[in-house]
C-alpha cells in the first residue's frame, strides 16, 4: 500500500517536472530567433477573439450573481450604497482572474490538447519537422505564448462584463443610475487591485498553453489518446491554476502590503 | 550517377521497449540512384526512413546524408538538410487544417522568399504532376485515401528535393494510379533525384529501383538489381520477389 502511494507521488513529481522542463524550454525557445510572430498573432486570435463571446457572457453572468449575493449580505447591516464596490473589487481581485482562468483552460486547453494529440497520432507533427520546422516552436511555442498574452485580456474583458452584469441587476433593483453605479464601483478600487491580478493571469495562460501542448505532443495510443490529452488538459490545468492561485494570491500580498 | 553515397547508415541499432526493429544495419545508398527498400511489415523499413530524416535517433550506430552525421547535427543544421530532403508518409500526414494546396504551399512558404502569387502558382504545378490540379481549394478530408497519399507526394517534392523518401507509395491505390505514381517517381530519379522507396509492390520496385534490398529482423539479408535479387540463393528473397502481386 505504501509503496504504491509512494510510486504515485514518484510519478506525479515526475510529470511535474517534465511539464516544466517543458514550459522551461518553450519559455528560451520563445526568445531565441526565428520568431513565430505570424503563427503567435494567429494562435492570439484563435486563444483570445474566440473566447471572448464565452468570457463576456460568464463575466457578465458571474457580476448578475455576485450583486445578487452582495445585496442579499449587505442589506442586513444597511450597506447597499456599498454594492459596486464590494462587487468591482471581488472581481476584479480574484473572481475575474480565476473564472477567466478556468474558462480558458476549459475552452482552450481541451482545444490544444486534441488538435496536437491528433496531429501528434497522424503523423502530421513528424512531418512538420520532416519540411524542417521546428514543431516545438511552431505548435507549442505560439501556442503557450498567445495564451500568456490572451489571458490578461480576456481577465479585463470578465472584469468589465461583470461589474456591467452587476450594474444591469443592481439597476433592475434599485433603479441606480449608471453614472452613480461607475462612481461607487471604482471608489475603492486602486491600480494595485487590477494590475497584479490581472497580470498574474498570464502566468494562468502559460499554464494552460504549457499543460495542453506537453499533453498533446506526448499523446500515444491513437484516437483514445487524443480524448485522453484533451481531457486530462482541461483537469490538470484547472488543478495546477488552482493550487498556483494562492501562491500567486501569497506573493501579490508580499509584493503590495498595503493591499487589505 | 556519381556513385558518391548519399545516404550512409553505419551499424544502427534501435529497439523500441526491448523489441530489436534495427539490428546493426548497415546501408550506403549511391547519390542519383532509385533504391528499393522491401521486406515483410513490421521489419523496420519505415523506421529507416525516419532516421535518415532524423525523424528517430539510432539507439546506436550513425547515420550519415552528405557525409553528415544527421542525429548529431544543431538544430539550424538539420533544418537546412532537411530543406534538401521530402519525405512521403506511409498516411501522406496532410495537415488536415489547411487545404491541399496550401499543404503544398507549406513547405515554400516556409523556406522561399517567393510572393504569394509564384507560391501558390508552384503548388498548382506540382499538384497537376500528381493529377489532382483540381483540388487545390479542397481540405485533406475530402480527398480518398489515393488522392491523399498523391497530395502527400506533391508537398514532399515542393521544394524539388535532392533526396525522396517514399514510404509506401502505391499502398492502397488503384492499378493505374499506382503505375502513375511508379512513372512520377522514375521521372525523378531520371533528373538526379535520390529515391529511397519502401514498398511491399515488386513489380513497382521493379518498376522503379536500380538497387533493392530486402529487410528482415532488421538487417539487409539480400541486396542487388532485381535480376541478382531473382537469382538468390536465400530461399525467404526468391520468395519474396516470386510475390509480383503482393502491394
Amino acid at each position: 500500500m505504501l509503496e504504491r502511494l509512494g510510486g504515485l507521488v514518484l510519478g506525479l513529481l515526475a510529470w511535474v517536472g517534465d511539464v516544466a522542463l517543458f514550459g522551461a524550454r518553450a519559455l528560451y525557445a520563445s526568445v531565441v530567433p526565428p520568431y513565430e510572430f505570424k503563427e503567435i498573432w494567429r494562435q492570439v486570435f484563435e486563444v483570445g477573439w474566440r473566447s471572448f463571446p464565452l468570457v463576456a457572457l460568464s463575466g457578465f453572468a458571474v457580476g448578475v450573481v455576485l450583486s445578487m449575493h452582495t445585496r442579499a449580505s449587505l442589506e442586513r447591516f444597511g450597506a447597499e450604497a456599498m454594492i459596486p464596490a464590494g462587487l468591482a473589487i471581488a472581481l476584479v481581485r480574484e473572481t475575474g482572474p480565476l473564472t477567466a482562468g478556468l474558462l480558458v483552460a476549459g475552452r482552450v486547453g481541451a482545444g490544444i490538447g486534441a488538435e496536437l494529440g491528433a496531429m501528434k497520432v497522424t503523423e502530421q507533427i513528424d512531418a512538420l519537422e520532416a519540411v524542417a520546422v521546428d514543431s516545438f516552436k511552431f505548435l507549442a511555442v505560439t501556442r503557450i505564448l498567445a495564451c500568456i498574452i490572451a489571458l490578461p485580456l480576456l481577465t479585463t474583458v470578465m472584469d468589465f462584463a461583470g461589474i456591467l452584469g452587476g450594474y444591469v441587476a443592481e439597476a433592475s433593483i434599485s433603479g441606480m443610475s449608471p453614472q452613480l453605479y461607475l462612481h461607487r464601483a471604482f471608489s475603492l478600487v486602486e491600480f494595485s487591485d487590477f494590475v497584479p491580478a490581472t497580470l498574474k493571469t498570464a502566468v494562468f495562460g502559460f499554464i494552460v498553453g504549457t499543460v495542453a501542448s506537453y499533453l498533446g505532443f506526448t499523446t500515444s495510443r491513437g484516437t483514445e489518446g487524443v480524448g485522453r490529452a484533451s481531457t486530462s488538459s482541461v483537469v490538470l490545468a484547472s488543478v495546477c491554476i488552482i493550487v498556483v492561485n494562492v501562491v500567486l494570491v501569497k506573493l501579490i500580498f508580499f509584493m503590495f502590503p498595503d493591499r487589505t | 550517377m556519381s556513385g558518391e553515397p548519399a545516404i550512409r547508415l553505419e551499424h544502427v541499432t534501435k529497439l523500441f521497449g526491448g523489441h530489436k526493429v534495427l539490428d546493426d544495419l548497415s546501408l550506403d545508398i549511391p547519390e542519383g540512384s532509385a533504391f528499393c527498400l522491401l521486406g515483410r511489415s513490421g521489419t523496420g523499413k519505415s523506421v529507416t526512413l525516419k532516421h535518415i530524416i532524423g525523424l528517430m535517433r539510432p539507439d546506436t550506430g550513425h547515420v550519415f546524408v552528405y557525409g553528415k552525421d544527421v542525429p548529431a547535427l544543431p538544430r539550424g543544421e538539420l533544418s537546412e538538410i532537411r530543406r534538401s530532403m521530402g519525405f512521403l508518409f506511409q498516411e501522406a500526414a496532410l495537415f488536415d487544417s489547411i487545404t491541399v494546396g496550401e499543404n503544398v504551399a507549406f513547405p515554400l512558404r516556409r523556406h522561399t522568399d517567393w510572393p504569394d502569387s509564384k507560391i501558390r502558382d508552384v503548388a498548382r504545378v506540382k499538384l497537376a504532376n500528381v493529377g489532382l490540379e483540381k483540388d487545390y481549394e479542397k481540405m485533406p478530408a475530402e480527398l480518398s485515401g489515393g488522392m491523399r497519399k498523391r497530395a502527400g507526394l506533391a508537398r514532399a517534392m515542393a521544394l524539388d528535393p535532392d533526396i525522396l523518401l517514399v514510404d509506401e507509395p502505391s499502398a492502397g491505390l488503384d492499378p493505374i494510379t499506382a503505375g502513375e505514381i511508379d512513372q512520377l517517381l522514375v521521372d525523378r530519379k531520371r533528373s538526379g533525384t535520390t529515391l529511397v522507396v519502401v514498398t511491399h509492390n515488386i513489380p513497382s520496385a521493379r518498376h522503379i529501383g536500380d538497387e533493392l534490398a530486402l529487410l528482415h529482423e532488421g538487417r539487409v539479408i539480400e541486396r542487388g538489381t532485381a535480376e541478382e535479387l531473382d537469382r538468390s540463393e536465400n530461399a525467404l528473397v526468391r520468395a519474396f520477389m516470386r510475390a509480383e502481386g503482393a502491394g
